[in-house]
């Protein structure tokens, strides 16, 4: 095990798997300077064949990257903030997520999306989304949204070692979190396995990227008035590991979903839908989502933190769950 | 390498243009079924038909291998044929039949054979360019020689993709040739009124060699083709092909049921027929000695075998099965 911060470990990541399969290739705006830090020593390590830096063309990138992963080569297309995805939308959209469908399952698509998602750092609306709920409704795209160093290791392996599109995407507020990560060469994370953070019995809090980290603290002040929390992060949206999500709202008969997304359309509805589908019969008071209101997100801090997800909302939709 | 060796070739010679106009009829032939078939009210979707194009697809793509890449457009049945995918798999495809090239889940507007390096029609009419020029990314770091061709027409040259790949294609010396299939219509709309300047102006802003040719000549298609992808395979970049050329049907079979005016005049098409590159193409073998009427009629007949063979064999089989689908979407996972 190492202590390490997230981006660190998708930068080991991204080490290994292009160690072990020769075919991969990264690019991306900046890739060689790396803005993030994940990105940073491979082109030292890969040299100028396999990690290319690109203009600001995410039409032609996420197109290309599609492309090179159909003729055989693997690609990691790097597209810094996830608000650049929608200017490079049709390779995602119409080509990534469609392809192999439309191609009768002839094409493999080992293409892994990487973009920073999430505000609260005064980077106005065009870099604060958490565009997952779109990705979501495409049909035929893994999405990734690790909130720990270990799942973001083991995702971007497990997604670097198959064939599917991946949407991969880096909470960016807690992308400074350190946490042990295993220096196994196979340590993998799987796609569609729920994390169950904590085990609990009085209600089930589901947390997404950075909520996972607000829903921890607020599992604490709950447990502080002897209120014990069962903690989930789903780790991946698609697939989504509502079983596992299913089962625990049977047993504590509450949820309360965060996720930073607006809240219209979001990962939160469409799990709430989900259990008021499966589970309904268990639930002993409405479920509560804790999101984004449906409006851009302003530049001026008070009002950014005003508008996001954070402990004390948790644990005020906690109260309000237990309290009916 | 192993893709076929036309380099120290100028021109094709009889042989090789005998060869070029069964695919070119082929073409034309199955399309005129297909397009029988839309008007009947056999097809469950439309078809953009290629008539009057087959020169560039079959001319280009006679120099490739199936290790060579081919990205396509909604009109893409000439290149699918063209890039070596049989009639049986594209009119099964068409008929929406589990015997399909893509099983029956893709259709007119997405044919793909990745057996033969035809990385798929497109329903987005610049979507290929983009593929197209991965798959062209793919094959430089597979270091083999091997190249990828973009097909796309007038109305795509106004996508940005197209220029945001003319700069990589440049910076990263792709081996990638960009055919522009400049048939005069953006869809419903004429070229002119929709794009501005001269498309290979375009190009060659970006210093990329370029050519201006008559895509109805498939000697010069195939010649041009030639300079264009040797450079590609000796690692000298990308080159641009804007080939002139015409569809003498319109931008899908259905358009006659919606449209409430022509947007072309008959003496337009009239005159274009009058450049059909397969009557050329005949004429000019026939001028080589190359090809008698009688030679033709064998050939017509061998190809309408084809064609009927491959109707009949769409015709006896299922369609697909909703597994196929729900085994489609990913590998190894249920959607």
């Amino acid at each position: 095990m190492a202590k390490m911060r997230l981006t660190q470990a998708i930068n080991a990541a991204y080490f290994e798997e292009m160690e072990r399969n020769e075919r991969i290739v990264l690019f991306g705006e900046d890739v060689e300077v790396s803005m993030f830090g994940d990105t940073r020593g491979l082109h030292a390590k890969f040299g100028s064949n396999r990690i290319r830096n690109t203009p600001i063309s995410e039409s032609a990138m996420t197109g290309m990257a599609v492309g090179a992963a159909m003729a055989g080569t693997p690609a990691i297309c790097h597209l810094m903030f996830s608000n650049f995805a929608l200017t490079g939308f049709d390779g995602i959209a119409n080509q990534a997520a469609k392809l192999r469908l439309m191609t009768g399952g002839q094409a493999q698509l080992p293409v892994t999306f990487v973009a920073a998602i999430g505000a609260g750092t005064s980077t106005g609306a065009q870099h604060s989304d958490t565009p997952y709920p779109m990705f979501m409704n495409l049909g035929g795209i893994n999405i990734a949204v690790p909130a720990t160093p270990a799942d973001a290791k083991g995702l971007m392996k497990s997604a670097l070692r198959g064939f599917n599109p991946t949407i991969f995407l880096l909470p960016r507020v807690r992308g400074a979190t350190s946490g042990e990560v295993s220096e196994d060469p196979d340590f993998l994370v799987p796609y569609g396995k729920a994390s169950v953070m904590q085990d609990g019995s009085d209600i089930t809090i589901v947390a997404i990227g950075t909520c996972v980290h607000h829903a921890i603290r607020a599992a604490k002040a709950l447990a502080e008035d002897g209120i014990s929390v069962e903690l989930i992060d789903p780790r991946t949206l698609v697939p989504l590991d509502t079983d596992t999500i299913v089962a625990s709202v049977r047993k504590t008969g509450r949820l309360v979903v965060v996720d930073e997304a607006r809240d219209r359309c979001s990962a939160a509805s469409h799990i709430a839908a989900v259990v008021g589908d499966e589970a309904f019969s268990s639930l002993k008071a409405p479920i509560k989502r804790v999101t984004s209101p449906n409006i851009p997100m302003p530049y001026a801090p008070a009002l950014e933190r005003a508008l996001l997800p954070d402990p004390d909302k948790i644990v005020a939709a906690a109260r309000l769950t237990l309290a009916s | 390498m192993s893709h076929p060796d036309t380099r120290h070739n100028s021109t094709p010679g009889s042989e090789r243009l005998r060869a070029m106009l069964e695919r070119m009829l082929l073409i034309r032939r199955t399309e005129e079924q297909l397009g029988a078939d839309s008007r009947a009210g056999e097809l469950p979707g439309n078809v953009h038909l290629c008539a009057g194009q087959e020169a560039i697809a079959v001319g280009i793509c006679n120099h490739l291998s199936d290790s060579d890449y081919v990205g396509s457009t909604h009109r893409g049945h000439g290149h699918f044929l063209a890039k070596g995918g049989s009639a049986r798999s594209l009119i099964a495809e068409v008929h929406a039949k589990s015997t399909g090239a893509c099983g029956g889940l893709g259709g007119s507007m997405h044919v793909t054979d990745l057996s033969k390096g035809m990385i798929g029609a497109n329903g987005i009419v610049g979507g290929g360019i983009g593929l197209a020029a991965g798959a062209a990314l793919s094959a430089q770091v597979a270091g083999k020689g091997h190249v990828a061709v973009a097909f796309f027409g007038d109305g795509a040259s106004s996508q940005g993709i197209l220029p945001e790949v003319f700069n990589i294609a440049v910076l990263w010396k792709l081996p990638l040739i960009l055919v522009c299939e400049y048939n005069g219509y953006s869809e419903f709309s004429a070229s002119g009124t929709v794009n501005a300047g001269e498309i290979a102006d375009r190009a060659r802003a970006f210093g990329i060699p370029t050519e201006v040719i008559d895509g109805n000549d498939v000697e010069a298609v195939w010649t041009s083709a030639g300079i264009a992808i040797e450079r590609a395979r000796k690692g000298e970049g990308p080159s641009f092909i804007e080939a002139k050329t015409y569809r003498l049907r319109g931008h899908l079979e259905a358009e006659d049921g919606f449209l409430q005016a022509p947007y072309r005049s008959e003496e337009e098409i009239d005159q274009w027929r009058t450049r059909d590159p397969i009557p050329r193409l005949v004429k000019r073998l026939t001028e080589m000695s190359a090809m008698s009427d009688a030679d033709f009629e064998i050939l017509e007949a061998k190809v309408a075998a084809e064609v009927g063979d491959a109707l009949q064999f769409a015709n006896e089989s299922e369609p697909p099965e909703m597994e196929r689908v729900l085994s489609s979407v990913f590998v190894d996972q249920r959607p």
